[in-house]
């Protein structure tokens, strides 16, 4: 039967269409995937379903009337609970606490009954398999297990559709076990699930149905039996994946980029080393992959030689020159550029525009008379936004309002404007669209064919081995291998990274 | 919203815009002494001296930051200009006194002023002090100074050149509206078409992102706060050339107009957002505000509180246009 179904949901944002005429329809006692790249729509879709969105073309019938919400509350009283990627527990507070948040049962004396809310969550906690105090506070629990505290919110509220954006993303392995059990639970007492994954060896062990999202429109829905994987693939990306051709390294006597015997500790703890004499070599041309494991100092490496961390010691010497960088502007001078990894964080400046953020790192190119000109800037930004295919209505566009791979190529823009003769690259391709990756991987390439050196770092083996020339696996803060591509495997890979 | 699209954005834009035109119409008609050309140039003379203030503070509050210590400033080298013109430096020891002219007086008084924001930048970048905290201690230490310098008693009767500053007319425009008229203008052009000024939005905007562009936190931040102090310290010697006299306790409470200005003109206290016009629009609302009130034979008592309500009601307006963004 179905509970929930959406007809023609359509939804802007500044003009850009997210959402185009969506259907979709959840039943009761189903699990149904919400499959599509990032950039989607499909969290949009799903704020739209549980009234985090109110405003939207289109309508939404729950058991057959017609319902809109203003706020994500009026959703959740009529049965609709959604379970967020980032979780909105309150950390410092208790399970029970969390539970009954905005719901707190009240007793005679109209003080808090803790006795009874404890007791419910409890009951909760059993139904849901999870044998915690209900007292712990939430700080103290895996993210799996805050994961399950938020279903519990849920049940309490007797919600019959229950909304997961992503729900493993951030959970190891057998949390993932203990979710999917609960999940089966949930579909066996007739709850209607709508789950949103990247991962499809998940959502073949748990859906029962699939619904397709590609730019913004249902492409497909179907029964799960029905379709394969590459059969998905193709349909959420709507084109052939192409077969990527590595870049040959000129390889010259001389490295390009020359680290040697860089340390460095930890802020607080001095006994620990977060990197411990670390040497690496790039050369011309040539793709360098850094793998590690969490911890592992990658990042912290890319970031020292890039001049942010100046208590570490060694040496860095690009193009025969030593260098001595107090500071990321030094090695911007030098010819190093970074792409962070957390581009939100530490790679744009959202508020402003693409043109803005693209001629950040070399404004003193883009005078004319001393003063700022408008035309070199807007020539800059339209020249990369055509040649790394940014997809925004126009440079004017706020950085904001753009999806995450093309937010990602916008950080790509504005560390090339600079001409770097090295690109690091921290996780290029994190939290972005297959789309975006392969043309990401494909400009790497490209790049290193025109004779820059690169540096990536990243977690996903896959990638790593598409793209490199060479990997360098890293543990502990040090070098435990280092591998040529042609020799790489993933076991021998990751069996470095964990050092044995 | 049934409202077109563009023309939202129009109305949001040049909202303080309509506000003013609203207030001026209001006044206008309610009283017959405010569309005079004496008043218009009575009230621009009046608010020049909160434009040169709130123009550095435009620039600190789109780095993020703020700066209470402008008032101090502003006390403190109006005090500096008047009493190095008035009675120059002696160290009677030595045998030693030097002697300032009117534009001696006026260079040191500002240079002064740019130190002490230099100060502040200095304290906010290199220990970390909080902008709040550390131009708090600021409006302290320099309204301490003065009062030593001044020995609390005001510096009086300067010279005629002096007080042309403060009172004269150019070209038939009052010179302190020049002044801040010049200003605006190059502020203007910082913002807008400048490296620092893009600099300044980046930070305000995402401090780890401009630091990783290759942007030197530090120095722009010391940079903007010598403006502020620059510019709270022209304020000062505008302040003293109209009274013909340096008053220890002048410019109590204007970082607070100031702020109003800033604020009302549509620029976020978190940074990164904002415009030097806005502000500019700001400081005359409050300044038409101020003298409307006056000529309406308001108590000064109830004005404060019509003045607070204004920058509520801005502020309100403000969070509920980006809200719909």
């Amino acid at each position: 039967m179905s509970v929930l179904v959406a007809e023609n949901i359509t939804k802007k944002f500044s003009g850009v269409t997210a959402l185009d005429a969506v259907n979709i329809e959840l039943q009761s006692g189903k699990v149904t995937a919400i499959i599509g790249e990032n950039g989607a729509g499909k969290s949009t879709l799903m704020k739209i379903l549980s009234g985090v969105y109110p405003d939207y073309e289109g309508r939404i019938l729950f058991k057959d009337t017609c319902v809109s919400f203003d706020n994500p509350r009026e959703a959740q009283e009529l049965g609709i609970a959604i379970i967020h990627q980032e979780l909105n527990l309150i950390p410092y507070l208790s399970v029970t606490e969390n539970v009954f948040l905005g719901r707190e049962l009240i007793n005679n004396w109209g003080m808090l009954d803790k006795t009874a809310m404890r007791a419910e969550t409890q009951k909760l906690l059993q139904r849901l398999k999870l044998s915690i105090d209900p007292d712990t506070k939430i700080i103290d629990l895996k993210v799996g297990q805050q994961q399950i505290v938020e279903i519990a919110k849920a049940l309490l509220t007797d919600a019959e559709v229950i909304i997961m954006d992503e729900p493993t993303s951030a959970i190891s392995d057998s949390e993932v076990e203990a979710l999917f059990a609960v999940i089966n639970d949930l579909r066996s007492d007739n709850k209607a699930i709508a789950y949103i994954s990247h991962k499809l060896d998940e959502l073949f062990k748990i859906a029962d149905n699939y619904i397709i999202l590609r730019d913004g429109k249902t492409i497909e829905s179907g029964e799960m039996q029905t379709i394969s994987r590459q059969e998905i693939i193709s349909k959420m990306v709507g084109r052939e994946l192409h077969i990527l051709q590595k870049s040959t390294v000129n390889k010259t006597d001389r490295p390009l980029l020359c680290v040697k015997n860089i340390s460095l500790n930890h802020p607080e703890n001095i006994e620990r080393k977060l990197l411990n004499d670390i040497c690496l070599n790039l050369h011309t041309g040539e793709v360098l992959g850094i793998f590690g494991l969490m911890g592992a100092g990658r990042t912290e490496l890319l970031e020292t030689i890039f001049g942010l961390h100046t208590t570490a010691t060694g040496t860095v010497t690009i193009n025969d020159k030593q260098t001595n960088f107090s500071c990321p502007a030094d090695a911007i001078k030098s010819g190093i550029a970074l792409v962070p990894e957390d581009r939100k964080k530490d790679g744009l400046i959202l508020g402003l525009d693409v043109k803005s953020n693209i001629s950040i790192t070399t404004l003193n190119d883009l005078k004319s008379a001393g003063l700022l000109s408008d035309k070199k800037e807007y020539a800059l930004a339209d020249q990369y936004i055509g040649s790394l295919k940014i997809k925004t209505s126009s440079a004017k566009q706020t950085v904001k309002n753009l999806s995450g791979g093309n937010q990602q190529k916008v950080v790509l823009a504005k560390c090339l404007a600079t001409k770097p003769a090295v690109l690091m690259l921290d996780e290029p391709t994190r939290g972005i669209d297959i789309n975006a990756k392969n043309e990401i991987y494909k400009l790497i390439l490209e790049l290193a064919g025109k004779g820059m050196g690169i540096i990536m770092v990243s977690s996903e083996l896959p990638e790593i081995l598409a793209v490199s020339n060479r990997v360098v696996v890293m543990c502990e803060g040090k070098i435990t291998a280092e591998i040529q591509a042609a020799e790489a495997t993933e076991s021998i890979i990751m069996k470095a990274a964990i050092n044995q | 919203m049934s409202l077109n699209p563009t023309y939202k954005a129009y109305l949001v834009k040049f909202q303080p815009l309509i506000a003013l035109f609203i207030l001026c119409l209001l006044l206008s008609i309610l009283s017959n002494k405010f569309m005079t050309v004496d008043n218009g140039w009575n009230v621009m003379r009046q608010i020049s001296v909160n434009i040169c203030i709130s123009v550095g503070m435009t620039l600190v509050v789109l780095t993020g930051g703020i700066d209470l210590s402008v008032g101090s400033v502003l006390a403190f080298c109006g005090a500096i200009a008047a009493g190095l013109l008035k009675n120059g430096i002696s160290v009677p020891s030595n045998n030693l006194f030097i002697g300032f002219t009117l534009l001696g007086a006026i260079v040191a008084g500002t240079l002064v002023g740019t130190l002490m924001g230099s100060f502040n930048g200095y304290t906010i970048t290199k220990f970390k002090v909080p902008p709040f905290v550390a131009t708090l201690a600021m409006l302290t230490i320099g309204r301490g100074l003065t009062m030593l310098y001044t020995n609390g008693f005001p510096i009086s009767s300067l010279s005629s050149n002096f007080a042309y500053i403060g009172t004269g007319w150019f070209l038939g425009v009052p010179v302190p509206v020049w002044i801040s008229g010049i200003i605006v203008a190059i502020a203007v052009i910082i913002t807008n078409k400048t490296a620092l000024g893009r600099y300044i939005y980046a930070i305000g905007g995402n401090a780890n992102a401009a630091r990783l562009s290759g942007i030197n936190i530090k120095k722009i931040t010391i940079t903007v706060y010598s403006i502020a102090g620059a510019l709270a310290a022209v304020g000062g010697i505008i302040v003293t050339s109209r009274l013909n006299s340096a008053q220890p306790n002048a410019g109590i409470s204007y970082e607070l107009d100031s702020i109003a200005a800033v604020v009302i003109g549509g620029t976020s206290l978190s940074g990164g957002k904002g415009t030097i016009m806005g502000t500019v629009l700001g400081a005359i609302i409050i300044g038409v505000l101020n003298n409307g009130l006056v000529l309406l034979n308001v108590s000064p008592f109830w004005q404060q509180v019509v003045k607070g309500g204004v920058i509520l009601l801005a502020v309100i307006i403000d969070r509920a246009n980006s809200k719909s963004e």
